[in-house]
Formats: C-alpha cells, sequence, structure tokens
C-alpha cells in the first residue's frame, strides 16, 4: 500500500502583526496518521495552527502549505475548509441570533429551509449528549466550557473534513466528558479502523497531553520559540517532557 | 365627527409633526372612497394583489385566520369573520352598526396630533365616510387564530388615509396581523393610517405588522394604546425592504394596573429609506410594565432612528429599553436615541443601547466551517435580526417565524 502525503509544510515563516512568529517550520502529515503538536505557552502553537487554516491575521512571510498535492498558501480560508480541513477551536467566539442548529444545517449540506436537522446529525448530537433544546440555542452563547468543546466536535462531524486539527480539545472539560468526547475524536480520525484502512488526519494541538491517554497518537512535535525543535514518538516524547520540561526534551531529541 | 374636533383638525392642516420629514400634502391624489369594487371572496382578489398580500403575512385563501379586511386606496374592499367571538369589519360598516362607537375616535390619538392625524379627521367629514377597519372581541373570547388586515396602495401618487379601532372587551384574548403593501405599479404615494387601541381589563393583542411598500412611499402611521388594568399589549413590527421614508411613534398609555406594554421593532435599512421607528410608553398604573426592543441594520445609504421613551409616572413601574444597531454601509447612518424618565420613587427603568459593526471574529468563524465571507455576514445580520417574538401562541409563532424570515431573504 502507498502512504500518501496529505499535508506538507515547507520552510513556513509565519508574521503576525509585523512580529516573526514562526520560522523554518517543515510538517509532513500523511493520510491517516494523527500528529501531536506539543510546546510551552506562546511557542506557537496557535498560530500555525492558524496558519494552516488561513486566517488573515497570519501573514505566510516564506515557504508553502500543500494540502493533497496542491499549494493552498494563497487560498482564503473558506476555500481550505471546502477542500477538507476542519478545526475545532479552543475558544470560539459566540454568534449571537444564529442558532447552533442552522449552523450544522450549513456544515452538513442540508438545505437551510428545512425545519428539522437531518436524522443523521440529530443522532450524533445526542452521542454527544445534546437535545433539541440545546440545538435552538444561540451557537457558543452561555455553552459551557464543555458544550463549547462538545460542539465544535459535533460540527465536525456533520463536516466530515479529511485532516482536522484541534486545538486543545480537551481544556475546560470535565474528565467524564473528556472520554465522550475523545470517543468521538477518535470516530472523526478514523481509529476504530485498521492502521492501513484509516482515512483521515488529524493534529491535537495540547500541553499537558492528557487527551493523548485516549486518542492514539503517531508522531508528536515539540514546538519551541518558533521552530518544530524535536519530533517522534508520542509516548517517549511525553515521557521526556515529564521528567526534563521542554527544554530538556529538546536537548533529548539533540542527542538522539 | 364632533364639531369640536373638526375644529381642532382644521386648526392642525398645517401642523408639522415632530419627527420626520415634512410632507406636502398637495402633492398627493385624494381618490374617494368606493373607487374600487367590494368583493365576497378572497379568490376575487386579483392575482397579483393576492402575490404582493403574501409577502406581507395576507393570506387571501384565509387559512387559519379568524377574518380578514383589505382596503385598497380609500376603499373597503373585502371583509369576513368565521369566529362570533371578534368582529371585523370596514369602519364605515361599523360607524353604522355601533352608534358608540364614535365616543372612541380621537380618544387615544390626538385629533390635532399633526397635519397627517388631522388630514385623515378632516377626510372623513368631507367624504361623509370612514376608512380604515374596526375589530373587537367580546368579553372573555379567546381567538387563537389571527385576524388580517391589509392596507394596499393600488394607484400611483394616492394618498392613502385610514382611521383603525381596535377594541379588546375584558378578559379577551386577540391576534391580529397587519400587512401593509403596494401594488407593482406603484412608485411613489403616501400612506397616513391612524390605529386606536383599547384593551379593556384583562385583554390582550397582539398586534404584529409587515411592512412592504415602494421605494417611493411615504408612510406616517399615528397609533395611540390605552391600556386597563392587567391588560397586555404587545407589538411586533417588521420593516426590511426599501422605502422612501416612515416615521411612527406609536404612544401607549399605561393607565391601568399591572398594565403591560412590549414593542419589538425589527427594522433593515436599504437604498435611500429614512426609517424613524420609536415607540413611547406612559406608565401611570400601579405596578404597569414596559420592554421597548428594536434591532436595526442600516445598508446602503438609508438612514435609521430607533427612538424610546420610558415614562414612569408613578410607584412600582418597570421599564425596559433596548436598541441594537449594526452598520453596514459608510453610508448609512443609526441614531438610537433612548430616553428614560422617572417623576416617582419606587421605580426601575433601564435602557441599553449599541450601535457597531458585525464582528470580524465570528464573520472568520463561520469561514472556518466552509462559509463564504459573504454568507457569514448575512447569517450573522439575519440572526441579529430575527430576535424572538413573544408573547404569541405557538400557531401564529410559528407563522409569524416564517413571515420574518421571509421578509429576511432580502436583506
Amino acid at each position: 500500500m502507498v502512504v500518501k502525503l496529505l499535508l506538507e509544510i515547507n520552510d513556513l515563516a509565519v508574521e503576525v502583526s509585523g512580529r516573526q512568529v514562526l520560522e523554518h517550520i517543515d510538517l509532513y502529515i500523511d493520510q491517516g496518521e494523527t500528529h501531536v503538536l506539543l510546546g510551552p505557552n506562546g511557542s506557537g502553537k496557535s498560530t500555525l495552527f492558524m496558519a494552516i487554516l488561513g486566517f488573515p491575521k497570519y501573514k505566510v512571510t516564506n515557504g508553502e502549505i500543500i494540502f493533497k498535492g496542491e499549494d493552498i498558501t494563497d487560498l482564503t480560508t473558506t476555500e481550505r475548509v471546502r477542500k477538507g480541513i476542519g478545526v475545532s477551536f479552543q475558544n470560539p467566539p459566540s454568534v449571537r441570533g444564529v442558532k447552533l442548529m442552522d449552523l450544522l444545517k450549513v456544515e452538513s449540506g442540508q438545505d437551510p429551509k428545512d425545519e428539522k436537522l437531518s436524522p443523521q446529525i440529530k443522532e450524533l448530537a445526542n452521542k454527544l449528549k445534546f437535545d433539541q433544546r440545546f440545538l435552538d440555542r444561540d451557537v457558543n452563547l452561555g455553552f459551557s466550557g464543555g458544550e463549547v468543546k462538545r460542539s465544535e466536535i459535533l460540527q465536525l462531524l456533520a463536516q466530515k473534513p479529511d485532516f482536522i486539527m484541534f486545538d486543545e480539545p480537551d481544556s475546560g472539560v470535565d474528565i467524564e466528558n473528556v472520554e465522550l468526547l475523545a470517543d468521538q475524536i477518535n470516530v472523526l480520525l478514523d481509529k476504530e479502523k485498521k492502521l492501513g484502512m484509516r482515512k483521515k488526519s488529524g493534529l491535537i494541538i495540547t500541553h499537558l497531553g492528557y487527551i493523548l491517554n485516549f486518542v492514539n497518537a503517531d508522531t508528536a512535535n515539540v514546538l519551541l520559540d518558533g521552530r518544530i525543535a524535536c519530533s517522534g514518538n508520542p509516548a517517549e516524547i511525553m515521557e521526556d517532557i515529564r521528567e526534563e520540561g521542554f527544554k530538556g526534551c529538546v536537548e533529548c531529541c539533540k542527542v538522539n | 365627527m364632533l364639531q369640536s374636533q373638526l375644529e381642532k383638525a382644521k386648526k392642525a392642516k398645517e401642523k408639522k409633526a415632530l419627527y420626520g420629514e415634512d410632507i406636502d400634502l398637495e402633492e398627493f391624489i385624494k381618490e374617494e372612497a368606493g373607487e374600487h369594487e367590494t368583493l365576497t371572496e378572497g379568490s376575487e382578489i386579483p392575482k397579483k394583489v393576492q402575490e404582493s398580500l403574501l409577502k406581507v403575512g395576507v393570506d387571501p385563501e384565509e387559512k387559519e385566520r379568524a377574518g380578514t379586511f383589505i382596503q385598497m386606496d380609500q376603499s373597503g374592499i373585502y371583509s369576513t369573520s368565521m369566529d362570533e367571538s371578534v368582529e371585523i369589519m370596514g369602519m364605515n360598516v361599523a360607524l353604522d352598526k355601533y352608534k358608540w362607537l364614535k365616543d372612541y375616535m380621537w380618544k387615544a390619538v390626538p385629533v390635532d396630533a399633526d397635519k397627517y392625524t388631522a388630514q385623515t379627521a378632516l377626510r372623513e367629514s368631507e367624504i361623509g365616510e370612514s376608512s380604515g377597519y374596526f375589530i373587537r372581541s367580546l368579553p372573555g373570547s379567546k381567538e387563537v387564530f389571527p385576524l388580517q388586515a391589509c392596507m394596499f396602495i393600488g394607484d400611483e401618487k394616492i394618498m392613502q388615509t385610514a382611521h383603525n379601532i381596535i377594541i379588546a372587551e375584558e378578559n379577551s384574548e386577540l391576534h391580529i396581523i397587519t400587512g401593509c403593501a403596494t401594488g407593482e405599479d406603484v412608485s411613489s404615494a403616501l400612506h397616513v393610517g391612524v390605529s386606536e387601541f383599547y384593551l379593556k381589563k384583562g385583554a390582550k393583542i397582539t398586534f404584529t405588522m409587515v411592512h412592504n411598500w415602494a421605494e417611493q412611499v411615504d408612510v406616517r402611521p399615528r397609533t395611540g394604546i390605552m391600556v386597563g388594568d392587567n391588560a397586555t399589549f404587545m407589538n411586533n413590527y417588521i420593516l426590511t425592504s426599501p422605502v422612501k421614508s416612515i416615521q411612527s411613534y406609536p404612544t401607549a398609555y399605561c393607565t391601568g394596573k399591572n398594565s403591560r406594554i412590549g414593542f419589538q421593532s425589527i427594522l433593515g435599512g436599504q437604498k435611500e429609506s429614512i426609517l424613524d421607528i420609536g415607540g413611547r410608553v406612559l406608565l401611570e398604573g400601579e405596578g404597569s410594565s414596559a420592554e421597548i426592543i428594536s434591532r436595526a441594520v442600516s445598508k446602503d445609504q438609508s438612514q435609521l432612528y430607533a427612538r424610546g421613551h420610558l415614562a414612569g409616572r408613578t410607584q412600582n413601574v418597570k421599564g425596559h429599553l433596548e436598541c441594537h444597531g449594526l452598520v453596514l454601509s459608510d453610508d448609512s447612518m443609526i441614531y438610537a436615541v433612548p430616553e428614560l424618565e422617572g417623576s416617582a420613587t419606587e421605580l426601575e427603568m433601564s435602557h441599553e443601547a449599541a450601535v457597531g459593526k458585525i464582528s470580524e471574529e465570528e464573520v472568520l468563524y463561520l469561514t472556518s466551517r466552509g462559509l463564504t465571507e459573504d454568507e457569514a455576514a448575512s447569517m450573522i445580520v439575519k440572526g441579529f435580526l430575527s430576535m424572538d417574538i413573544k408573547g404569541l401562541p405557538p400557531e401564529l409563532a410559528k407563522e409569524t417565524k416564517k413571515m420574518l424570515d421571509m421578509s429576511l431573504e432580502g436583506i
């Protein structure tokens, strides 16, 4: 079986409001593979996330982003998403007046004029413990931390992207709900399928790594001072970080 | 009409309105009542007119309606009532039927408020016949289906006046949908609608109005509402299509104990529209309360004024005013004027006004779900305007939501 490269980032440099945040970033994610992006606060994890997503504030000053063999560096966010990129935000804004149900219709390609949500999406909502009353609420308005995360995952389930980035998917979620979330993240990333059969890829940003107890990642990358300082086996890298901290872990990488 | 009222009207013939651009009434044609034939079946309404009616929530097939009244230019052309507990008919018919009705005229709206009320009164006396509708719910009745009334302008340059009286007798509940529209060939006209509401003890009225005028039409509704003990009046106003100018400032007199008022306006300004929409509530009854809420969006070169005035004049009254606006073009304007007046102790009044732009963060969030920036902006604007309309029974709430969605299509 030939493994296909899904996302390819070459020598990427990103600037935010005139300040260089990322430099010389190389990242290669195969189809069916899940990567994790580790790093201390302020190391540039969220900037990389936003740059891949193509938010206008994040200016690519060098390098390229290739998705499904196509250079998407100059595409808008909308165009990237329509090619199969999906995201779960850490702190999404609330959108007053826009009901979660109506957004789900758009995301799943249902006619927005339909009175009811399609049974498939309704079932997914139930799995994430959302009832109709919740679906009638304005997106993220007054949601608890856990509800925000579940709503993000539900929207991704409706969207069915090929490559998904999760920004701190477990932050603010209580322990019993982390497993519930992780189950659905595993569904999104084809984890229940055999290794060679997986089509979906992911990039999980986490700085504590708690979610990795429930979602298996294939490769971990450590971002430090705007560069990917180290890549390797997630379990080993997590172990090093726990023992030596991020700096120590990077030293380890150099030795190896 | 009483001689004294007529005298007052004559004196106020040239009196400019407090708000809104002054209109030269001489520019418009005064067509007589009876120019258009009376119809006996809703199906006789010309097809094109039917289409316009549907757009403002008036169903010519009268499905789930308790009754209908349609005025074309100056003539009442159609009225039916499906239910014995509510009456709906032309004012001319009603004045013949009920001798006492004249006692209700010009009590909630002063005849000499301005040149528009004066003109309406003078035409009533000149023609000797009143236009507009009369609606009344009998004591204790609760009709869940709404009555529908429509003011339609079919001819160019017409000045349409209407004088409506709506009475909800004790402990009755009444729901009214009114739509106003113009024919396809009409570009310019003037509509003056005087509406006087009387809510007796324990009565409830919901009044939902959708306007869809042509681009060169001036509109000057004049509305007064008398609210008795434990009575509730909910007013919902929706306008999202281009118009030349609308100036409306209904005044509610909450003289009854525990009387309640809700004014909600959904305003979408397009092209060169000038919308001056307000509301005033005088809280004079012990325990009375009011809420005035508006959502305004300005596009193109439109100018929107969202006014509100709450006056607490006795103890234990409550009022809240809320105007939120989104300015979508640099050539447009939103002017929010929330006014609070307290002249007694132990009252609670507040307001909240915000005018701004669409949040960029929200737009980006939606683009990350695959919407284009335009689609995202439009979804946010529609969401902003589609506030829940309160006080309606479930069937009507659903219907109203549909009307609102239809109005928001054009935004």
